[in-house]
């Protein structure tokens, strides 16, 4: 990593460590999701560990999109987006990096979390395996794809909820080749293999699409 | 600035106004024969019964929900490379039509399985993939009206359109392969038995005049929608010379 993107990866996730906790408030929210969820469909535990993968993947979008405005709405606010925007480095790799730094400080959490939460869910070892292990692969393409979405909306005051409607049918495919891996590797109706790799290359295609994308709004947002 | 915004929309205006009568005029007639032809001539289906007539609405509608996306995503390409004044224009209003296609085939859908299937609605992977294309119509619209200034709208739109377009076959894939993992092709198949040529004409007929309707809604909302921005234009040169002359009235007096 060249010196600009190291000193941009550690500003980046300075700020979030610092300022307002990100990462633990979402955290708190996939928790507090987690914790609804048996009140909506009940307490028996079969039912539970059978949908436990699909909760905690819809748990880690919902976190994942809620945390999405603070990616560029703080550095516009304070002029650092301007700053940036002047600096004359690839603003593809700007956000990339940014991209990086955010899911470092809000989606490693919720990886690190859904172990815990997915005991709460009656799931097997080998799910909690597997939907940590699909979680890891997956929530990187979550938060790249949510980057179109948060540059897209940066100049909305209230963009957030808009944002969350433009980014969830991108992300639909994610979270279905997310949830058939995690149930896959329990009920194997499909080698897990199958749907890790498309998955794989869904975050593969999604670290070009969104950073190149992602640039070009933040470019048409700034003039 | 000002051949951006009035030359090449007033030679468009003019052309849209020639042709739009004949336009209308085709799609009257297509409309009149098809309709005759799918509601009188078609002959019912030996399971499906009358309810088979649906079909002559319902799959042209879908045919030009995604037709509506496809024009969207060539003007976008034109709105983002060659910054043409009308390219956003053109895909501003053909989203509002797709999404009103859309909304058609999902309503002429579920009224169609009813009947047939004996549920307005399945998890199906082709009713599935129409939803999420309805959800990012009117995502889209809901970008065109949140941002005021409509050149900024429009580039921020067409980036969302583009993306969309790259991910609307992944979406359609991996919406394929969900339904299958959890439930293989069963009733909702619709390819029975090949198409008669008695219901084929009326329905390419039919799919015929939709896209006249079509091309007809959206010269028509193009229109407005430069006359709108023309209104717009307007009335904000009227509001910054109002200004100054206002300033000075109230200043008058003081001195």
């Amino acid at each position: 990593m060249t010196g600009w993107a190291k000193a941009l990866f550690l500003r980046e996730l300075r700020i979030a460590v610092r300022i307002g906790g990100s990462g633990v408030v979402g955290v708190l929210f996939f928790l507090a999701v987690v914790t609804v969820i048996p009140f909506g469909v009940g307490p028996d535990l079969n039912l539970l560990a059978r949908i436990g993968p699909a909760f905690l993947w819809i748990g880690a979008l919902l976190a994942t999109l809620l945390g999405l405005d603070r990616l560029f709405q703080a550095d516009r606010e304070d002029g650092a987006l301007d700053l940036i925007l002047m600096s004359g480095r690839s603003l593809e790799l700007v956000v990339l990096v940014k991209c990086l730094a955010h899911w470092m400080a809000t989606g490693l959490p919720l990886v690190l979390a859904a172990p815990v939460l997915a005991i709460f869910l009656n799931l097997e070892p080998l799910a909690i395996g597997a939907v940590t292990l699909t979680l890891l692969v997956g929530t990187p393409a979550l938060t790249l794809i949510g980057a179109i979405g948060a540059s897209l909306t940066v100049t909305l005051r209230r963009g957030g909820l808009l944002m969350a409607v433009l980014v969830v049918p991108l992300a639909i495919p994610v979270l279905i080749f997310g949830v058939s891996s995690a149930d896959a590797a329990i009920h194997d109706p499909v080698p897990f293999m199958t749907p890790f790799l498309i998955m794989c290359a869904l975050s593969l295609i999604a670290a070009v699409v969104g950073p190149l994308a992602s640039a070009v709004a933040l470019r048409f947002a700034a003039d | 600035m000002a051949i951006w915004d009035y030359a090449n929309p007033t030679r468009f205006m003019r052309l849209a106004d020639r042709i739009l009568p004949w336009l209308i005029g085709i799609c009257v007639i297509a409309f009149a024969i098809g309709l005759y032809k799918s509601f009188f001539m078609a002959p019912e289906d030996y399971q499906q019964g009358d309810t088979v007539r649906i079909m002559f609405i319902h799959v042209p509608a879908a045919w030009l929900a995604m037709m509506c996306y496809s024009v969207m995503a060539l003007s976008s390409i034109g709105t983002l490379v060659w910054k043409h004044p009308l390219a956003d224009v053109s895909a501003k209003c053909a989203a509002l039509i797709g999404a009103a296609f859309t909304f058609i085939s999902l309503v002429t859908g579920s009224l169609w399985g009813k009947p047939m299937w004996g549920t307005y609605w399945v998890w199906d992977a082709r009713l599935t993939s129409v939803l999420v294309l309805f959800i990012m119509y009117l995502g889209l619209m809901a970008l065109w009206r949140t941002m005021e200034d409509p050149i900024k709208a429009g580039k921020a739109a067409a980036v969302l359109t583009l993306v969309g377009a790259l991910n609307l076959p992944i979406i359609k894939f991996s919406v394929d392969w969900w339904n299958t993992l959890h439930q293989p092709a069963s009733v909702m198949r619709l390819d029975g038995p090949t198409i008669h040529p008695d219901m084929l004409v009326p329905l390419l007929v039919m799919a015929f005049a939709f896209s006249v309707l079509f091309f007809v809604l959206h010269l028509r909302a193009m229109q407005n929608e430069v006359l709108r921005r023309r209104v717009r234009t307007m009335r904000q040169k009227a509001a910054a010379s109002a200004r100054p002359a206002a300033a000075t009235a109230t200043t008058q007096p003081a001195e």
